[in-house]
């Protein structure tokens, strides 16, 4: 299809849509929430009113605020509900056609849970029916796609990503521009792109969210990015744990394929783009990007000492470029609107906005989106509303590599090298409050766990370095451990940190040293004199 | 080409056919595995050799995938699974109490199955669906906000000598 078709296609989509909508948001936190009973019942009493001409009944993807779910909102006037029952349908389809009050109780779209975000990675969720490319292509979906391959070429899809300021938006915050650059300079033949959809740190559903609520974005960004580095093939590699997300995006593909947006003679231009998912089996360290790799050839996901970077010797030792879903989702944006309007948005050195996931002992629990620099006090207080009847007493972002920071710090902007400062990292997005009733001790060894298990075996100091942390972790937890213990533990942080192959273990003392920094006292208090 | 299973098992025929559409490709091994563990419900090794076979792969190297990630599972599982959700945020609104209430209703440790087959108790390192910590999955669909009242009224049946 041509781009004429294409946006005929979106605009007879758009023209036989009726008036009203209600969309039900269909996520993972609503759908456990009886999601899927409350918009059987609404299409019901849709139906028993004899308005299916009047008002359509639509699932979405997520709506932001999980802990208060299911969630459903009405369109043309924008109302939200929560906690939504099936009972409730009648009340709300009566609201639609506006001669009805009461229902369900509304959400104040007004509270800074909402009016502090910038969605951009986020910009269709829960607005638009992911399982539908119509929907997709409403809002301008595959049209960056469009520009790039008849607008710009390859190296001025670099130069504009480059421009934008964009970061790795899987922890680490490499610049995204110099990534594709690498790639694209490479002189090999064969050349693949790969989507990081193995969202592995626990407390984060980022990725997941994306994935389920705007396959096509992924998937377009994806395109872009072949298009730029010269790719023909690419894989989306996602955890088994989100089998919603892996039936949307090989639905989206089918979609993307049937209309040439994907596969061969993309628009009717030679270039070819032939999408795969690669389903993952439960292991942590394949977000590593070689190990990732490995598990794509079907092998253990064992990393492997970098360099050569995947850059240069990546998929079957094909030049691979690497990224994360939300980086990949950024993309059709700063495209669409251009690189300079995205620099605009954050901080001197993080540009853009960052999704988190919010959760734990906080009020409002849910998916957010702000632009880098917001300081965590406005995410956790302002928009996170605090922890119910208690204090906040320590912030937990970046997952296991990352750190705890305390109160004392919620002034700290958000950005890549703030949090690298306070021993923490940005991660790739889970935000978790903890109050005064955690136990930080817990937590480190909480953590330390979990690196001990998903440790691949790999190398030495990851392998028994993490269990003999947590063997030394739980001697405290006992109140077992003396001081000379207390300081081996600092010594053994050290030495992990330092001699292990991959991130994971060079990143698996971060909990320990980070809660020894801060709250040192409670530390103190388990030790035996 | 792979020839049927001698034992006739019509579920060997359904992962011949997945072996094919992959093209036997061995880097498939990973998805080939899915589909052996949805048939048969856990990876024998009678079926880790006819995948080896298969996928012309040496044994070891099908052995060393499946043991590698953390869901094949090389066990029968129970009739019934409860998979308490590790994540963080589980983890501080207090999924530890809801294992110890699980593993103490049912006897069994985390990663077990009941004697009479009824019940399997695992762990996930996270759901993704922190929103609704602490969450459990109950025959795979995941409930949120969970109790430990709220899990003996799911074990409900699920256990011989359990709550009814």
């Amino acid at each position: 299809m041509d781009r004429a078709e294409l946006l005929a296609l979106a605009d007879r989509h758009r023209a036989a849509r009726p008036p009203c909508r209600i969309r039900c948001c269909m996520a993972a936190g609503c759908q456990s929430a009886n999601g899927e009973g409350v918009k059987q019942a609404l299409a019901k009493a849709v139906q028993g009113a004899g308005l299916s001409k009047e008002i359509e009944v639509q699932d979405v993807g997520c709506l932001r605020w999980c802990g208060a779910g299911p969630l459903v909102q009405l369109d043309p006037s924008g109302a939200m509900y929560r906690n939504v029952r099936p009972e409730d349908a009648p009340a709300l389809v009566a609201t639609v056609k506006g001669d009805g009050e009461g229902g369900p109780a509304r959400v104040d779209l007004q509270h800074p849970f909402f009016t502090r975000q910038l969605p951009i990675v986020l910009e269709n969720s829960g607005q638009i029916d992911p399982e539908r490319l119509e929907e997709y292509l409403t809002a301008d979906g595959y049209q960056a796609l469009y520009h790039a391959l008849f607008e710009m070429n390859p190296a001025d899809v670099v130069a504009a990503v480059t421009r934008s300021g964009l970061r790795g938006r899987g922890g680490a915050g490499y610049p995204t521009g110099l990534k594709w650059a690498t790639v694209a300079k490479n002189p090999g033949k064969t050349k693949y792109v790969i989507c990081n959809g193995d969202e592995g740190d626990p407390g984060a559903f980022m990725d997941r969210s994306v994935m389920e609520s705007d396959p096509h974005r992924v998937l377009e960004g994806m395109a872009i990015a072949a298009y730029a580095v010269g790719a023909a093939q690419g894989f989306v590699y996602v955890r088994a744990e989100y089998p919603l997300a892996v039936a949307r995006l090989n639905k989206a593909i089918q979609q993307g394929n049937g209309v040439g947006v994907l596969g061969t003679q993309i628009f009717g231009t030679p270039f070819n783009f032939r999408v795969d998912v690669r389903i993952g089996a439960g292991a942590f360290v394949c977000g590593e990007e070689t190990a990732l790799i490995a598990s794509v050839e079907g092998k253990r996901g064992q990393p492997r000492p970098r360099p050569p970077y995947p850059a240069e010797s990546g998929l079957w030792g094909a030049p691979t470029l690497i990224n994360n879903v939300e980086t990949y989702a950024n993309i059709p944006t700063i495209l669409r609107k251009g690189a300079d309007w995205y620099a605009a948005i954050g901080t001197e050195k993080s540009k853009g906005t960052k999704v988190f996931s919010l959760t734990g002992k906080v009020a409002n629990t849910g998916l957010i989106e702000v632009p880098m620099g917001t300081t965590l006090r406005t995410i956790v207080e302002e928009m996170g509303g605090g922890v119910p009847g208690g204090r906040v007493k320590a912030v937990q972002t970046g997952g296991p590599s990352g750190g705890c920071i305390p109160a004392e710090l919620l002034d700290t902007p958000v950005d890549y090298e703030s949090l690298t400062k306070l021993g923490s990292i940005m991660g790739s997005g889970g935000m978790i409050v903890m109050d005064q009733a955690t136990n930080m001790v817990e937590v480190a060894r909480f953590f330390m766990e979990f690196c001990m298990d998903e440790s691949c075996g790999k190398c030495i100091p990851c392998r028994a370095g993490t269990v003999q942390m947590y063997r030394l972790l739980t001697k405290i937890v006992r109140r077992e451990a003396g001081v000379a213990d207390l300081e081996q533990l600092q010594k053994l942080c050290q030495m992990v940190r330092e001699t292990s192959l991959c991130g994971l273990g060079q990143t698996a003392p971060n909990p320990v040293l980070s809660t020894i920094r801060y709250f040192l006292p409670e530390y103190q208090t388990l030790l035996r004199t | 080409m792979t020839a049927t299973h001698p034992s006739g098992d019509k579920r060997f025929k359904v992962l011949d056919v997945t072996m094919k559409r992959h093209g036997f490709q061995q880097d498939a091994l990973i998805e080939v595995l899915h589909k052996a563990q949805d048939l048969f419900g856990y990876l024998e090794m009678d079926v880790l050799l006819y995948v080896a076979h298969g996928l012309k792969l040496p044994p070891s190297r099908v052995y060393g995938v499946a043991t590698f990630y953390h869901l094949f599972s090389l066990k029968p599982q129970g009739q019934h699974t409860c998979v308490v959700c590790m994540g963080t945020a589980c983890f501080v609104k207090g999924a530890s109490q809801l294992l110890e209430v699980l593993e103490g209703e049912a006897h069994v440790k985390a990663g077990e199955t009941t004697p009479d087959k009824k019940l399997s108790v695992l762990t996930a390192r996270c759901i993704g669906a922190c929103g609704i910590a602490p969450a459990v999955v109950y025959d795979q669909i995941p409930a949120g906000h969970q109790t430990p009242e709220t899990v003996m009224d799911h074990l409900k049946g699920w256990l011989t000598d359990g709550p009814r």
